[in-house]
């Protein structure tokens, strides 16, 4: 393995011209002793170079699978993967570890969740940020010492020097997802995977951390995706966002058609179920019925279908397909979609008989509506 | 802030639990060092009222309200629960009043023992204090359910892994209603759950305080989920309290940097808003083994001054059921909607001389040294 060419899956076959990432189709099952469950259920999108593109959705949803099936990041036995991944220009899914060993860390990268369990625990951090500096740059030791020292000064962490010889307990939550973005970073990767990154953290230090990947993605011209279940996260940080629902994705569009034009029942239910600070206290919160479906068997027609209030007898035995709306890049997964006369009338019919097609009851909820009788 | 102080508490005989000048500290093993988890917090809840209490982890708001419910029992301080000093009760009479406050917890799978039946983790509080037997205690047990919203027959012989962390959370708040408590603590009831199960989770909490005439105080580190819930937030930093207010009135106009912070900090689900550098928080909380002298937030605080480190803000009120912890407070009467309204409030309520002339706004930062703390740290 005496390859010098930096990153690069297979060295051939790579188009500098072709989108960065191009997802086509892509399915994830995963075997087990009650059935297939289907994970991630056939997702397609791109992503351009410098761009980003938020991923949304519940636990449960296939959000964190799907970008691990795309860095190929998934255990070897009782996986069904298909599709496609195209990462500048050549598929990269079914590639061999070996082959894939030059595409993590200097093509892709990823930033986990728990800062504390993604970092070895008896490994100094200067050892985990150089590791890949050998390993994918082939830098010498004292190369590698100061790049890892630029890195740490770069996502923000005070006494660098001092910190190369800290073991990660040594610091807080904050300065933990500090080093792993630092490590992610550490072979200029283009495309930085960022699967909750901020979960873990405290809403003043969550505000940091946002602001340094947005700030080194700028610097970079690195591509990202940002897998996160709140969508307070998106929406100020992302060019595009992916809905994903019981696998599939439900809607795409650019973050501001999204939420000024959003198409899909599921997004709309999504955004009115959180508190939002203009609320007065005490305004009811419109909730969602019931739980996310079991991915084994899922239902026939639309996923959201039994629990959502638009739902049609239709919607119960047709799966709606994606949809394009009139904005470009806008699409959706829907037979009566929001905002729509064919979804409006679905609507009144539902509450005109008090339930939807799947027997979820639909009242009228003025939003935001103060209860009545606060103490 | 940080502060101490008593100034914001109503007077006794309004409230069913006050909690005075609470301390909490813990050994570092052998080291003699302590840790300062809380130190001197006061909070007062009415009957039917909901207290929020908020701030980021490691300000001791968990802390706080397991020593309201003496679990354990403070270092210092009183806790006046119904007429009685809970911290001086000798445990046998503490015990006796237990069924009067239940506490509902942040991991719902984790706080149900995994092999009990759910008819049998809901039963237990009656059978202990022998509310009931036979059939009339599974049928309290049944009612119960059913208010919270889990179907009794399908659940009884079910245990906790086969429902989903919603339906748990639901069957914990079961068990602390069974008692007909006054006082339930939520320490932090719904931050493991989904959003769309957080909602439901909310909701239930509202009408189950409705229905079963509850107190509840809500420690949970989202400021928005608070300000749903709550009729007074207060706001913790460090092991003190920062801010106390009614949610409306502490959302428009936050008078302590903290709190202001904390609100800027908030990701709003609105693309227009493009999340900035500017008010961002700086740095990290510092260790509560060797808080900061003076105010607790002087290392992070963007209106620092000397003073700060030298005194201890204590609590004063700057507006209708407004207190706040700082020496320089924000304009906490700003040219916002209803502050003609509030100002003539505050003239008819308070004497002139409760409400202090902010001091003019820092434009220069503190030289580290001069202000006797080390500026923040740059976030990126």
């Amino acid at each position: 393995m005496s390859r010098k060419v930096i990153g690069g899956p297979t060295g051939t076959g790579r188009d500098p011209n072709a989108k960065l990432l191009r997802v086509v189709d892509i399915k994830t099952h995963f075997r087990t002793e009650k059935g297939t469950v289907r994970a991630v259920d056939g997702v397609s999108f791109t992503l351009d170079r410098g761009r980003t593109l938020g991923v949304v959705g519940e636990s449960g949803s296939g959000k964190t699978i799907l970008s691990r099936s795309i860095m190929g990041l998934l255990p070897k036995r009782n996986v069904v993967r298909q599709g496609h991944v195209y990462y500048e220009g050549t598929d990269i899914i079914g590639l061999p570890d070996e082959e894939m060993r030059h595409v993590w860390g200097s093509e892709m990268a990823m930033v986990f969740q728990d800062p504390m369990t993604s970092l070895n625990p008896v490994k100094k951090i200067g050892k985990q940020i150089t590791e890949s500096l050998f390993l994918h740059l082939h830098m010498d030791k004292q190369d590698a010492h100061d790049t890892a020292l630029a890195l740490l000064s770069s996502v923000g962490i005070p006494e660098p020097e001092q910190r190369l010889n800290e073991y990660p307990h040594q610091l807080s939550g904050g300065m933990r997802q500090r080093v792993v973005i630092a490590i992610a970073l550490a072979c200029g990767p283009k495309l930085l995977f960022a699967d909750e990154p901020t979960t873990a953290l405290d809403v003043t230090v969550q505000a940091q951390i946002l602001n340094l990947l947005q700030q080194l993605q700028r610097e970079r011209h690195m591509a990202m995706i940002l897998v996160t279940h709140d969508l307070g996260v998106v929406a100020g940080r992302t060019d595009e966002i992916a809905v994903m629902y019981a696998g599939k994705v439900v809607e795409h569009a650019p973050t501001p058609v999204l939420f000024s034009n959003m198409k899909m029942p599921y997004t709309e239910a999504l955004l009115s179920s959180i508190p939002k600070l203009d609320y007065p206290s005490h305004t009811r919160l419109e909730v969602i019925p019931g739980r996310p479906p079991d991915l084994i068997n899922p239902p026939r027609g639309c996923r959201f279908a039994p629990r959502c209030k638009y739902a049609q007898e239709r919607c119960l035995n047709e799966e709606p397909p994606l949809i394009a709306a009139e904005t470009p890049g806008h699409m959706f997964r829907c037979w009566f979609p929001v905002g729509s006369p064919e979804g409006e009338e679905a609507l009144s019919r539902n509450l005109a008989a008090g339930a939807s097609a799947s027997g979820v009851p639909v009242t009228d909820v003025p939003m935001p509506a103060s209860l009545a009788g606060r103490s | 802030m940080a502060g101490s102080g008593t100034e914001h508490l109503r007077p006794a005989g309004d409230t069913l639990l006050r909690a005075e000048n609470l301390v909490v500290e813990f050994p570092v093993g052998r080291t003699g060092l302590k840790v300062h988890a809380v130190s001197d917090v006061s909070i007062d809840v009415r009957a039917g009222e909901t207290l929020g209490l908020v701030g980021e982890s490691g300000c001791g708001k968990s802390t706080t309200g397991r020593a309201i419910m003496q679990l354990p029992r403070p270092t210092s301080g009183r806790v006046l629960f119904d007429g009685h000093d809970l911290v001086t009760l000798p445990s046998s009479e503490l015990r006796r009043l237990r069924p009067e406050m239940q506490m509902i917890f942040q991991d719902p799978i984790s706080s149900l023992n995994p092999r009990r039946k759910v008819s049998q983790i809901v039963a237990e509080p009656l059978r202990i204090w022998k509310r009931a037997a036979g059939d009339q205690l599974d049928k309290i047990v049944e009612t119960t359910l059913e208010n919270v919203g889990i179907d009794p027959a399908a659940a009884w012989d079910r245990r906790p892994h086969q429902f989903s962390g919603g339906q748990c959370q639901r069957i914990c708040i079961a068990r602390a209603l069974v008692l007909n408590p006054k006082l339930i603590i939520c320490d932090e009831p719904v931050s493991a759950l989904d959003v769309s199960v957080q909602a439901q989770i909310l909701n239930l909490l509202e009408e189950m305080k409705a229905q079963y005439n509850l107190t509840l105080i809500f420690i949970a580190h989202d400021l928005a989920v608070v300000k749903n819930v709550s009729d007074r937030v207060a706001v913790m930093y460090l092991g003190k309290l920062c801010e106390v207010a009614p949610p409306d009135e502490l959302y428009a106009r936050p008078a302590h940097p903290y709190t202001e912070a904390l609100l800027r900090s908030i990701p709003v689900p609105d693309p227009s808003i493009r999340p900035g550098e500017e008010g961002t928080l700086g740095g990290e909380i510092p260790s509560p083994v060797a808080p900061p002298s003076g105010c607790r937030f002087r290392t992070r605080c963007p209106r620092v001054q000397d003073m700060c480190a030298q005194v201890e803000p204590k609590m004063r009120q700057i507006g209708l059921g407004h207190y706040v912890a700082c020496h320089f407070p924000l304009d906490a009467i700003g040219p916002k909607p209803g502050a003609a309204q509030l100002a003539q409030q505050m003239n008819a309520m308070t004497s002139p001389t409760t409400r202090r002339p902010v001091p003019p706004k820092l434009v220069t930062p503190p030289v580290s040294g001069v202000s006797a703390s080390a500026p923040p740290k740059p976030a990126g």
